[in-house]
């Protein structure tokens, strides 16, 4: 099998993000640069497959210098080989141009999926999945919690609200997966050193054959018009259990209608 | 006046609560006319739709429609951009809806505008309001290519009955091979908890690192049961194993609104804060007087919570008999 996932170079979660001054883009530079948590579930998932259907994992990423980081550390999870998709011309690209770029590099290279984490926890949007799948014109099997291959098909039980959906089709696809899936492996030291060696293809936008007037911040088919902090709330009342902590939250509660 | 498509989220037949906030919405920029796709519309759901506004609804009808994702109603959507030259597209924010919205996206050459919390006219055209890092932020944003496409967050936009003629008008579907491509082969419906979801749960009770344990998490889930209220855990509680992923709240998990939060020994650093600090009042149970959640706090106890959850839970109990 040969399979691709993407992944994406995002500000670590456990700090507070920004829009920069002028541009209103996320500021990306301020804080640590690490994979999109839920690639990691892709990633790993990728190589489950492989392990059980042999085959090679290619990893993805369309991002800036600094995101080959985030290519290798998919390497030294154990993926093969990766592409990275960078060009300054890409800087502030929305979803209809990042989807562009994607659907252009896996296509013609006969990959039977591509893998997705559904949502990335900067803009989380959970749509660039199903517009990859839109422009591939490929079946789109997405939130997955379990996925699996049997010859030609592959089938997922999606999540919906009250359980989930048994979906299936034939390859080649796109799925997305969410946490639910597997728990990521952490890469081994053997893995590290190993990445150092694989083979990374870095692609310009002309390489990869989308026009450089169709992405990034001037090409986005849509704009921020203005943004501001939300004001700060007002200081609440805090108090020390003396024994009567819990009579005093119901007394509250009481005074504020909630019961 | 200008058409806004709403598309209608129903489960079994029955208007979701978020269809009613978007034809609300949808009021806003001009005349609501839902969009339904799927198998057969009530009577019922058709009067739903026409108190809340919806002057037209397009009745896309085919049993093809329930058995292939997503891809389906994009296609219904794309159709009536075409016939009808909307004003905009609005698309509850859910998963199934943030995907249609983007695969129309792409087909109709518009850009996307995902998660608005209210929308509104300014001139000739559509600008967004976005609540974005947790809430940290609020943003206006506008489509500047195409017919908006905006996904609308539930719970955001209080629904305002509005009766409209509701008039339905048959959509003649002709689903392509591409969008047959996957095929849903079932449904299995999760275990029942008794208690609402988290996403649209007026009250959410959650648990932190304080809990301590799996079995702490009894403590929580009777404070929730004696509110009526969904349970949430954070992070470390959910990656501790004292409670299941689905239920956890924050940056890599739900975002909640609710009326009334009350976190009971959660720190409150980002990862959390970002998943429920829009909420309306927020009680906070924490034995650290210096827990940075003690900021978002409308009333707070600092306390140990195994003494003041089980006190509040029963003081409650006697409140509401």
């Amino acid at each position: 099998m040969k399979i691709a996932v993407c992944v994406k170079q995002v500000p670590d979660t456990w700090a507070e993000k920004k829009l920069r001054e002028g541009d209103s883009l996320l500021d990306r530079e301020s804080a640590d640069g690490v994979m999109n948590e839920l690639d990691e579930y892709a990633v790993e998932e990728a190589l489950q497959m492989i392990e059980a259907h042999g085959g090679e994992v290619v990893v993805l990423s369309m991002g800036p210098d600094r995101a080959a980081e985030t290519v290798r550390k998919a390497l030294s999870m154990g993926a093969d080989a990766g592409i990275h998709v960078v060009d300054d011309s890409l800087a502030g690209s929305d979803a209809i141009a990042t989807s562009a770029v994607i659907a252009a590099a896996i296509e013609g290279r006969g990959f039977d999926l591509v893998l997705f984490g559904s949502e990335s926890t900067d803009a989380r949007m959970s749509v660039v999945p199903a517009m990859v799948a839109e422009r591939l014109g490929w079946a789109q099997l997405t939130f997955a919690q379990k996925v699996e291959v049997a010859g030609t098909d592959v089938s997922i039980e999606r999540v919906t609200e009250n359980g989930f959906a048994s979906v299936t089709a034939s390859m080649p696809a796109v799925v997305s997966v969410v946490e639910k899936i597997n728990e990521p492996r952490y890469p081994s030291f053997k893995g590290i050193m190993a990445a150092k060696k694989k083979p990374v293809e870095t692609l310009t936008i002309a390489e990869v054959g989308v026009d450089a007037a169709a992405v990034g911040a001037a090409a986005a088919w849509s704009a921020v018009n203005d943004f501001a902090a939300r004001p700060p709330k007002a200081a609440g009342t805090v108090v020390t259990d003396e024994g009567d902590g819990g009579v005093k939250v119901a007394t509250y509660l009481a005074e504020q209608k909630f019961i | 006046m200008g058409e806004v498509l709403v598309l209608v989220d129903e489960v079994d037949g029955v208007v979701k609560k978020s269809t009613t906030e978007l034809l609300t919405a949808a009021r806003r920029l001009g005349e609501p006319a839902a969009v339904w796709v799927g198998p057969g519309i009530s009577d019922a759901a058709l009067a739903t739709l026409g108190e809340f506004g919806a002057a037209k609804v397009y009745v896309a009808d085919s049993a093809d429609l329930a058995q292939h994702p997503v891809a389906p109603a994009a296609e219904v959507l794309a159709q009536l951009v075409g016939e009808v030259s909307p004003v905009a597209v609005l698309v509850p924010s859910t998963a199934d809806g943030k995907e249609t919205a983007g695969r129309l996206a792409i087909k109709v050459g518009s850009g996307i505008i995902t998660d608005a919390v209210d929308v509104a006219t300014d001139g000739d055209r559509v600008v967004a309001t976005q609540s974005v890092f947790g809430g940290s932020t609020i943003v206006h944003s506008t489509v500047t290519h195409g017919v908006p496409v905006i996904t609308v967050r539930g719970n955001a936009v209080a629904p305002e009955a509005a009766p409209a003629a509701a008039s339905r008008v048959d959509v003649q579907v002709a689903l392509s091979d591409v969008a047959r491509k996957a095929t849903v082969t079932g449904h299995t419906a999760a275990a029942k908890g008794g208690r609402p979801e988290l996403a649209e749960a007026q009250v959410v009770v959650s648990g932190g690192r304080g809990v301590g344990s799996a079995d702490g998490f009894g403590v929580i889930e009777a404070l929730a049961d004696s509110l009526g209220a969904a349970v949430g855990a954070s992070r470390a509680a959910t990656d501790a194993g004292w409670y299941p992923h689905q239920y956890q709240v924050g940056q890599t998990g739900k975002t909640v609104s609710p009326q009334l939060y009350i976190a009971n020994g959660i720190s409150g650093a980002i990862q959390h804060r970002a998943g429920m600090q829009t909420s309306k009042t927020i009680v906070v149970v924490n034995k650290d007087a210096e827990a940075p959640i003690f900021e978002l706090a409308d009333y707070g106890v600092v306390g140990d919570l195994f003494a003041v959850v089980p006190q509040l839970t029963e003081e409650i109990g006697k409140r509401t008999n």
